[in-house]
């Protein structure tokens, strides 16, 4: 600790030094930080963007974790696992499971990776770190919302995490907490104070991720450096601009149908409420309707899928690219795809509805959007593709990870076609098709873009390297697994084997199945090995990695013109000028393959095509 | 049993530091430079690419024929089968699609790893590939949207089917039970506040379209008469899953939902086809509706209409005291909300 106030002195000084002049920051400069200012309840957004990090590793784990329970139960639904009730308590009384927990344990891993590890975790931690990095920038346009953005979100975190230690069990109806199921607590005991935590946690959460979407969006739009114009963004910015955006318009809706659960399950009115008979009694609710929460959800529930892949896919683009030594191919056409997609992504939530008994016709309109949205997204995969085409690539781990991604992000793409075509979902919707779809093309594609993201920007964050051996070894773990858990998965959904189902003995027709069950319970057990060794590497590297380089990747954007060590206000002089776009790769001519954003053409005349000088 | 876990998680804890250890010094001492180390790296980790890929093809090839026995038989629905063809001619285009890109994808990674000779081709845009690869993707897209519309289309065109038999499906916690309209084909009305413990359905007994009307916990269909089943729930969201036949529908308390379908082979004969002398229809829920949904289910049995008949007759109706003559005064009342209620769509 001392050592680490000492040479935080030392970097304040450095930066008053320089950094005098920017108005903002003069004030906080004056003082010593000590371990509460610097590492707790800091304006920095590059430690902001840390501690997102480090939560969401931490949340990633027990998800991860309550997967491979269930897993467990789904492959050896006879076997009795006497360690689990060490674990679980009276949810799992002599080693068996209990059906009821089995749910939440379900809807809290559904709730956690889909919300706090990849929208929470991504956005928070890559946002954080890179928008001012890379427009240029001394931080965010306000540090003091980006730090209460952390502190919801590490609030939310708890009271979500709380509620697994409570009496009647938490949340256990779902991510998507469909009424009545989650509106009544005679109906499921999660739908008692378990669930009164999930709303109280996600509304804490819709705070967060608000407070951090307009602090993004200010960013960019109004703190971009000299020369740093919307087309020479690097195209993470352009991704996480987009995902703010999309997050400012659909979490609000959220929060609406969030808090019109809350009228419903605690203040009598009827929402979603409308001829109930349970528990040996009618229900004094009338002319509500069920359907209108799944509207209201999936309002926010598909532009939330974006949300979690766009950061993910941009991450990809400056991975793939730097690492090809190689432009990007069709930068502008990419920006197009990902405004088109972020558009669509507004009008195609139906088509989580086609069988609740909405009206047909309105089905097919949401069909024919729905199919739209794989047009854009085809157009990024050919792009990506052209990419590598003659390029030069170095397998960084990053790299690898990126190109997983792509992989991953074809293969569900393409189910996706199945599901988005209406008349093909009425056998499979609601089964193990789904989830094999969805784990893939946002559940994998995103984590494996944050692989990308932490392997390459980790010098960044903590001066250090990590080890290449060992994210190799992380990588080739992760892709089989990965495949191997969620590929044999669509068998299960074309055999007819629903989701959320405790065990499929129900049914001889399924019994079958089991081993099918079993080879992927297995591939989860090593794809959870896999993440124990990132882990290693991760917290060894902070403390013992190899030094960190400024410039470790030779890289062109912003970020890596700044000093190793982290400063308040980033770059201890001015900061740069931007003179060209970020993927001067490989540029004929030019003495190195990469030409960083910060050199004007007038040095580089051996490089210059007529182009350049029309700029 | 938790001790023996936690020991070998500190265990594989310690030999990753050594390994880390060890991997850094190795890189130290080794007069190896770090590039020559990436080059070697960039070819372990190609080979492994091109491994991953042709390795993994034939694997899904692999899956896909060693579990099509496990895939659902053949259709036993009229609009099933046409699910069907239909999702088969979509698996076609998917997997082609699949092939040439997942192929272009690692063999370019391959074909073009890191060579210090070498510089990457400046290639930054090309407006004519982005118009190619926008309008393909929309041709087939297009193809597929139509075919599938087409279908769905016929599928829930309710107006197209006359003279279907009436059953209602009516789920609760934890089980289904099936109504069957009688003779009249038409169900009497039902109301949740009318529920009692011998009228779990709430049936409307003074409703003249109730007489005749019977309840039955298996759910005995027809072979070759359309059938128009009307979804209710009494308590939260249920789904009506009929996998054999690819009908699926949620149960939503407070509206009626309508599947229309047409069985079209009876369970002896599906017996036959499966091979499975034990092998029976099943209905599941297929929306999470509490701690025993993956209980929750009710067998089906699809039978000639003759034995259809005889079977019906063993039924007892729902209200075998009923007089009769309670009907005329009470026709008129009900019978506007039941057409709404549970016919409304005929
Ligand atoms: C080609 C593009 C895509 C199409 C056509 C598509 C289509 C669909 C459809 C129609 C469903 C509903 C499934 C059902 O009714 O049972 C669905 C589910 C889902 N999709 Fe996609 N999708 C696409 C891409 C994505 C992407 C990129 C993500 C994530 C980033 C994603 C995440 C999900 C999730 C989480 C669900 C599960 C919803 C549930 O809980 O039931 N999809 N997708
Ligand atoms: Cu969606
Ligand atoms: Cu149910």
């Amino acid at each position: 600790m001392e050592v680490n106030q000492h040479s935080s002195e030392a970097h304040v000084t450095e930066t008053d030094d320089h950094a005098h002049g920017h108005a903002h920051h003069d004030d906080h400069h004056d003082h010593v930080e000590n371990f509460w200012t610097k590492y707790l309840f800091t304006t920095d957004h590059k430690m902001i963007s840390k501690q997102f990090l480090v939560t969401a590793i931490g949340m990633a784990f027990i998800a991860m974790f309550m997967s491979l329970i269930f897993r467990l139960q789904l492959a050896w639904p006879d076997t009795k696992f006497p360690f689990l009730e060490g674990f679980l308590g009276k949810w799992a009384k002599d080693g068996v499971l209990d059906p009821g927990f089995y749910l939440a344990l379900v809807t809290i891993h559904g709730t956690i990776m889909v919300f706090f590890v990849l929208t929470g975790g991504l956005s928070g931690t890559f946002s954080n770190l890179l928008i001012p990095l890379q427009v240029g920038a001394r931080d965010m346009a306000s540090g003091v919302l980006n730090m209460l953005s952390f502190w919801f979100f590490a609030v939310s975190s708890a009271v979500m995490l709380s509620s697994l230690f409570i009496e009647t069990g938490p949340a256990s109806a779902g991510w998507t907490v469909y009424p009545p199921l989650s509106a009544l607590p005679q109906a499921i005991p999660g739908s008692g104070l378990g669930m009164t935590l999930w709303l109280i946690s996600m509304v804490l959460f819709i705070a967060s991720a608000l407070l951090g979407g307009i602090n993004y969006i200010a960013t960019v739009l109004n703190l971009r450096t000299k020369g740093m114009s919307m087309t020479r963004l690097p195209l993470t910015i352009w991704a996480f601009l987009v995902t703010a955006i999309l997050g400012v318009l659909s979490f609000p809706v959220l929060f609406a149908a969030s808090l019109l659960l809350v009228m419903d399950r605690s203040f009598g009115t009827s929402f979603y409420l409308s001829d109930i008979f349970i528990d040996g009694a009618p229900l004094e609710h009338v002319g509500g309707s069920p359907v209108l929460f799944q509207h209201l959800f999936w309002f926010l529930g598909h532009p939330e899928v974006y949300i979690v892949l766009l950061p993910a896919l941009g991450l990809a683009s400056e991975v793939i690219s730097t690492n090809a030594r190689k432009p990007i191919f069709g930068y502008k056409a990419m920006i197009g795809s990902i405004l088109v997609i972020a558009f669509l992504s507004f009008i195609v939530w139906g088509h989580h509805m086609f069988i609740t008994g909405m009206n047909p016709f309105l089905g097919s309109v949401f069909v024919f959007t729905t199919l739209l949205i794989a047009i854009p997204s085809a157009v990024k995969v050919f792009n990506y593709i052209t990419t590598l085409w003659r390029g030069n690539l170095q397998f960084t781990p990053q790299m690898l990870f990126a190109i997983g991604l792509v992989s991953f992000f074809i293969s569900g793409g393409l189910t996706g076609i199945i599901l988005g075509d209406s008349a093909l979902d009425i056998n499979v919707h609601d089964t193990y098709f789904v989830v094999a779809h969805f784990h893939i093309v946002m559940g994998s594609s995103a984590i494996f873009g944050m692989f990308a993201g932490v392997y390459h920007w980790f010098p960044k964050m903590y001066g250090r390297m990590m080890n290449k051996k060992l994210g190799y070894i992380h990588f080739w773990m992760t892709i089989v697994s990965v495949y191997g858990v969620f590929f044999p998965m669509h068998f299960l959904g074309l055999a007819g084997v629903p989701r959320r189902y405790y065990a499929n003995t129900a049914y001889e027709g399924f019994s079958q199945l089991i081993n099918i069950n079993q080879l992927i319970t297995v591939f989860a057990i090593l794809g959870g090995i896999a993440q124990f060794i990132f882990a290693f590497n991760f917290f060894y590297s902070i403390w013992r990695g190899k030094r960190a380089t400024q410039n470790p990747w030779k890289s062109n954007t912003l970020e890596w013109t700044t000093p190793v060590e982290h400063l308040h206000g980033n770059w201890p002089g001015e900061i740069p000028e931007v003179h060209r776009w970020p993927y001067d790769y490989g540029k004929p001519g030019s003495k190195e393959d990469f030409i960083p954003q910060t050199i004007p053409y007038s040095e580089t005349p051996e490089s210059n095509t007529p182009d350049d000088l029309k700029h | 049993m938790n001790l023996l876990l936690l020991l070998i998680i500190i265990f594989s804890i310690l030999v990753l530091v050594r390994l880390a250890n060890v991997a850094q010094l190795a890189a130290k001492l080794s007069d190896e430079s770090e590039e020559e180390e990436q080059d070697n790296d960039n070819r372990m980790n190609g080979i492994g690419l091109m491994i991953f890929l042709w390795g993994g093809l034939i694997l899904m090839v692999y899956m896909i024929f060693r579990y099509k026995a496990y895939m659902l038989p053949v259709s036993a629905s009229e609009h099933g089968v046409q699910i069907d063809k239909l999702m088969n001619t979509n698996w076609v285009v998917l997997f082609i699609v699949f092939v040439i890109t997942q192929v272009l994808l690692f063999s370019f990674a391959f074909k073009y790893r890191f060579n210090k000779e070498r510089r990457a081709f400046f290639f930054h845009d090309n407006n004519k590939l982005e118009v190619i690869w926008t309008i393909i993707p929309t041709i087939v897209l297009a193809a597929l949207i139509t075919t599938g519309l087409s279908e769905w289309s016929n599928i829930t065109d309710y107006a197209k089917r006359k003279e279907g038999l009436l059953i209602q499906v009516y789920g609760k916690q934890f089980d289904w039970t099936v109504r069957y309209a009688g003779k009249d084909n038409k169900l009497g009305e039902s109301y949740f506040r009318r529920i009692n413990d011998t009228n779990p359905l709430g049936v409307d007994s003074l409703d003249v379209n109730s007489n005749d009307d019977l309840t039955a916990r298996e759910m005995y269909l027809p072979v070759g008469v359309p059938i128009e089943l009307a979804i209710n729930s009494r308590d939260v969201i249920h789904s009506v899953y009929l996998p054999h036949f690819r009908v699926q529908m949620n149960a939503v308390p407070g509206m009626t939902t309508r599947f229309s379908f047409k069985p079209t082979i009876t369970t002896a004969k599906m017996r036959e086809i499966t091979g499975n002398p034990k092998f029976d229809y099943i209905l599941l829920c297929n929306k999470i509706c509490g701690v025993a949904h993956y209980n929750m289910n009710m067998k089906v049995v699809v039978v000639e209409p003759a034995d259809f008949k005889e079977w019906l007759k063993s039924q007892k109706p729902l209200f075998e005291n009923t007089v009769v003559a309670a009907a005329p005064a009470t026709r008129t009342v009900s019978e506007k909300p039941n057409e709404k209620k549970i016919v409304a769509l005929k």
